[in-house]
């Protein structure tokens, strides 16, 4: 991947101000932030922190409240259909119409899009073979499995061959292989040179995929940098990885406090420490499994993680990535 | 418009016959409920049906193209197709005759095959089509109040039962059963106000040779216009604000 000095200094989406306001509610705050052509971005925040919201605003859905998004330079308000015509959005429900079938679907979007009618049938058949879903081709919308659903509406957003593409939260909702063969594709679309704008609440897929990650929390920039350059601004500090029987809420608590732990998070019996000093930190892991007689099954010491960055960052924990940052809720609408 | 923008309002309108004319709202309201009319007034009094057939003819395209409507925008804003169609590169306007059209025709087909029907048993003059143009007309008429009663509703039920507090109520003030002329000036007023009225007293004129009707044909059909010139723009204005608000 490119590093941030190797892009050519072409923007391919640009926010300036970029803000939207529900009442008194500011869902998306202020946004400055690019994208190089060919870079995929990540747009990195729990739920609620105006993603989706982002993203409407840079298609043309909806209109900032102020600000201005653009898209190869060009307004989105001012142009919205011109501006439609050089992206492809890939929104958090797969919306493709249950009762037409995978073709007829895409023959519909590459009618709206303005695909000439002797070029329609080879890109759907192109389209349908690209993301293995020939042989479903024929199969009603509404009876394919949600990793198929999402891999046909991903398929309809690049109909018109788009040079920007924006995925919202394109893995959630996906069984694991779905999910991995997703990323796989995105991956591979990324390689082919498109601009991906991808939002995700998930720290390790933004890791994976990533040329920059941008997190945001309650519609705020908190930072913009490569995963590189983001977990580097924690090198001094290191990461224990300890194994207990049963992490109880009071070990949770009791680790927290410590003076040298200065992160916390749990995925199923293990727990990711982010510590100043290892040797303090292992003397009070050590106390306290014993003082609560829980048992020590593992430990092992680990560089920082994006993860690790994130919750310094952002003071958020992983479960409130995948909650959504406390006071920002609005339904179902970030 | 451009023409690339009428052939993308024409995909929307195919594509919404293809996949919406066997819901089972639009059946039962949209085709069982005006046959159930008609046969419960023919069977009540089957010498009077001929001077209401007018009306009946009205009744019908205005379920049609109305049960389309509430079906179309409420069903996609719930499956989040709006959001699908709104990320495509087409105008509101675009969006507005596509999502109409497909009211519209689906009006002036019921409409139509009930006015063949009544012509073929009673005999009514055919006017060399003219009563098509009135009902589809009147079928556009009723198709953005279609529209615009589906925009302000989140759900399909929603959209259907107030859909129907415009509907019954048309039903018994347009003259369709009751000629205008014969009610009190205070409902003359109420009738004057609603769409449905203007069609069927151009179908009295065309069919019963103006037997019943209450207004001019010329403004009959001038009103007919200035209410679908009305509708078209408070739908296309409320269009381009709730947009926002429903995805």
């Amino acid at each position: 991947m490119p590093s941030d000095r190797e892009w050519n200094g072409m923007l391919a989406i640009e926010m300036r101000g970029l803000t939207r306001q529900y009442g008194p509610l500011v869902a998306v705050d202020h946004l400055d932030l690019a994208a190089h052509r060919g870079e995929l971005l990540a747009f990195l925040g729990p739920n609620g922190a105006g993603k989706t919201t982002t993203i409407r605003m840079l298609g043309g859905l909806i209109r900032p409240t102020k600000g201005q998004a653009l898209i190869d330079g060009i307004d989105v308000t001012e142009h919205p259909l011109e501006v439609k015509t050089r992206i492809g959005i890939v929104p958090q429900r797969s919306n493709l119409y249950g009762e037409l079938t995978a073709r007829e679907n895409l023959i519909f979007i590459a009618k709206l899009y303005g695909l000439p009618r002797n070029q329609r049938q080879g890109r759907v058949d192109e389209l349908l073979a690209q993301f293995t879903l020939t042989d479903r081709a024929n199969t009603s919308f509404a009876a394919l499995s949600g990793g198929m659903k999402r891999r046909l509406t991903i398929a309809a957003a690049l109909i018109h061959r788009p040079s920007i593409l924006f995925l919202d939260e394109p893995t959630t909702g996906l069984d694991v292989q779905s999910a991995r063969q997703l990323r796989a594709l995105i991956a591979d679309l990324r390689q082919q040179g498109a601009t991906i704008f991808l939002t995700t609440h998930l720290i390790q897929e933004a890791e994976r995929l990533a040329d920059r990650v941008a997190i945001v929390v309650k519609g705020r920039l908190i930072v913009v940098d490569t995963p590189q350059a983001l977990r580097a601004r924690f090198q001094d500090e290191s990461a224990l990885e300890i194994t207990v029987a049963e992490p109880t809420e009071e070990l949770l608590t009791k680790l927290s406090n410590s003076l040298a732990i200065t992160g916390v998070s749990r995925s199923g019996d293990t727990l990711r420490l982010a510590v100043t000093s290892l040797d303090d930190a292992l003397r009070d892991v050590t106390a306290t499994t014993q003082l609560l007689h829980i048992p020590l099954q593992a430990i092992r010491t680990t560089q920082p993680s994006l993860e690790d960055a994130f919750m310094r960052i952002t003071s958020l924990d992983a479960d409130s990535m995948r909650n959504g940052a406390p006071g920002n809720q609005r339904g179902g609408q970030e | 418009m451009r023409a690339n923008q009428l052939a993308r309002a024409w995909h929307i309108t195919a594509k919404d016959i293809r996949t919406y004319y066997l819901k089972p709202p639009l059946i039962s309201w949209g085709i069982l409920f005006p046959i159930v009319m008609i046969l419960a007034f023919y069977l009540r009094q089957p010498v009077d049906i001929r001077t209401v057939m007018p009306g009946l003819i009205g009744m019908t395209a205005l379920f049609g193209a109305t049960s389309v409507e509430a079906v179309v925008i409420a069903f996609e804003k719930r499956i989040g197709a709006l959001e699908r169609l709104l990320m495509a590169p087409i105008s509101n306007s675009a969006l507005l005759i596509g999502k109409t059209a497909s009211g519209a025709l689906f009006g002036t087909a019921t409409g139509v095959i009930v006015w063949l029907a009544a012509s073929l048993a009673w005999g009514f003059p055919l006017m060399a089509g003219a009563p098509l143009l009135v009902i589809l007309l009147g079928s556009v008429t009723f198709a953005l109040l279609g529209v615009l009663i589906s925009l302000l509703m989140r759900e399909v039920f929603d959209a259907m039962t107030v859909s129907n507090l415009f509907r019954f109520p048309m039903i018994f003030l347009s003259g369709v059963f009751v000629p205008i002329g014969t009610m009190s000036l205070p409902l003359q007023v109420f009738a004057s106000l609603l769409p449905l009225s203007y069609t069927v007293d151009a179908l009295r004129h065309l069919l019963l040779g103006g037997a019943g009707a209450f207004y001019p044909l010329w403004v009959d059909v001038l009103v007919s216009v200035a209410f679908a010139g009305i509708l078209y723009f408070a739908a296309y204005k409320l269009m381009q604000h709730r947009l926002e608000e429903l995805l």
